[in-house]
């Protein structure tokens, strides 16, 4: 496991999160019937972040919520060890909302299959759209980001690290080499 | 913390560590139930056989309810109608269970060790929902969840047991859970009911039902079978109130939010009072309702386990 390149630093990552709140706000024409909902446990703290910029554009409060799609994933099989299952908290109604998903890194696309299936358990948002700070490219689902804070062409053997202040006590994003 | 476990056979086996983290799971199934739509495919195209050789609604119903939850197939045997009653032994029973390509076994039985003598002969998860005198896991688990979530801790907790301690399982694993999380026990009963040895649990012991209520943070109250003595049965319920029945009276030497818990069914005027059982220190209905994700917990790490154990197996 040997780090390969920094990505993007703390001010890379405040700067694609500002891009990505004007965009949003832009593409749903303000925050009415808008929320958040993080994908457990990056998405959770880059949605909350999310919000405080669109607050500063906007001077609007937008909901927030945290999903954990463990019970939901395809691989539970072949996952090592036995899945941490951790909260679900969405406290407000999802139906027809113009719901933003939220994760820190889009692969193979798995984790929104299983995020879209536990948030229709929850409601019928008006829309799903999805915001990624990092895509990385080997979709293996027909699944695209609606907001993405940087493309980075990768291969398999190398992995993605977010790393945030709330989880890592540091804000960067780096390319790992795998072996 | 990893959980490695295919079975659920006792509190008495697991660590601390072990115990906190399907108190954690189940935090994060609660809020499944809380949904208009109660369920998640955790356990898709898995199979639950409750197989209860004691009749049980309560507990069973709660399997139940648990597995369904997570989209598990579930099937009942109640021995009475089955083969059982034909002389087929537990191990048998066991075995053709797991030709049904079941995956998990929850048992109740009148043995104590039923439950762990089945799992050492079955390649299934076997989950113990009651055997003989010996361990209930999920009911202690859902006490102990029920506290957590009310006092916000287990460390340091005065937790009394009042009732048959001598024959419940409830006790038995209660006492091991709850030390082992740093609680301080008491068990409160008359002289015939405390077994012999008990002090070796780490607990204390009184006679005196003031006693066990005076400072603890906790009590919970077993129940009582007098239904078993027969047309003695109501003397002694009346001196068996007397003496220990919980009541307002009683509850005023205690502390102001002391938590009153009972594994159900409460009998009225015998365990406690019904000013008691419904009053704002009761918790047994919430009881009811975190057993649903302690064992929704429990079904869900077992499973997991066992998975990768056959995956292991496989490779």
């Amino acid at each position: 496991m040997k780090e390969k390149a920094k990505i993007l630093d703390k001010d890379g990552i405040a700067r694609a999160i500002t891009r990505i709140a004007h965009e949003i706000v832009e593409k749903n024409k303000g925050t009415q019937g808008l929320c958040l909902v993080g994908i457990r446990n990056r998405g959770v703290y880059l949605a909350q972040r999310l919000a405080s910029c669109i607050k500063n554009i906007e001077g609007t409060e937008v909901v927030t919520g945290a999903l954990d799609i463990t019970l939901y994933r395809d691989d539970l099989a072949l996952a090592s060890g036995v899945p941490v299952v951790r909260k679900t908290e969405i406290d407000f109604d999802i139906n027809d909302k113009n719901l933003v998903l939220v994760d820190d890194v889009l692969y193979t696309g798995r984790t929104i299959r299983a995020a879209l299936d536990a948030l229709i358990d929850f409601g019928r948002p008006k829309s799903i759209q999805l915001a990624v700070l990092i895509d990385r490219g080997h979709r293996e689902l027909p699944i695209r980001a609606d907001y993405a804070g940087k493309n980075i062409p990768t291969s398999q053997d190398e992995a993605v690290e977010v790393r945030l202040q709330e989880t890592e006590g540091v804000d960067e994003v780096v390319i790992i080499e795998k072996n | 913390m990893n959980w490695v476990r295919k079975d659920l056979l006792g509190l008495e086996e697991l660590s601390k560590e072990e115990l906190e983290l399907i108190l954690s799971t189940a935090e994060s199934f609660k809020e499944v139930s809380t949904r208009e739509i109660k369920k998640v495919p955790a356990l898709r195209g898995k199979t639950v056989v409750n197989l209860f050789y004691e009749p049980s609604t309560r507990t069973r119903v709660s399997f139940e309810v648990a597995a369904k939850r997570l989209s598990a197939d579930v099937i009942n045997i109640a021995t009475e109608t089955s083969s059982v009653k034909k002389g087929e032994t537990l191990i048998d029973t066991g075995r053709n269970i797991e030709a049904l390509k079941a995956d998990i076994i929850v048992i109740r039985h009148n043995f104590s060790g039923a439950a762990i003598m089945l799992a050492r002969h079955v390649n299934v998860s076997v989950v113990n929902a009651g055997d003989g005198w010996h361990e209930h896991p999920t009911q202690a688990l859902l006490d102990i969840f029920t506290l957590k979530e009310k006092l916000g801790k287990i460390e340091g907790l005065q937790v009394s047991i009042v009732g048959d301690i001598a024959h419940s399982r409830v006790a038995r694993s209660n006492i091991w859970g709850l030390t082992k999380l740093g609680a301080k026990l008491t068990v409160c009963a008359p002289k015939m009911l405390i077994p012999p040895g008990i002090e070796k649990m780490g607990v204390n012991l009184t006679n005196d039902i003031d006693e066990a209520l005076k400072n603890a943070d906790a009590v919970n109250v077993l129940r009582m079978q007098f239904e078993r003595d027969g047309e003695t049965a109501f003397p002694k319920q009346l001196e068996y109130f007397k003496e220990f029945g919980i009541t307002k009276e009683r509850l005023k030497q205690a502390k102001k939010d002391i938590i009153v818990m009972h594994p159900g069914p409460v009998n009225r005027g015998i365990e406690m009072s019904s000013g008691v059982a419904d009053g704002e220190n009761s918790v047994i209905l919430e009881q009811v309702t975190n057993g649903i994700a302690v064992r929704m917990a429990v079904l869900f790490l077992v499973a997991q386990a066992n998975e990768k154990i056959k995956n292991e197996n496989t490779d």
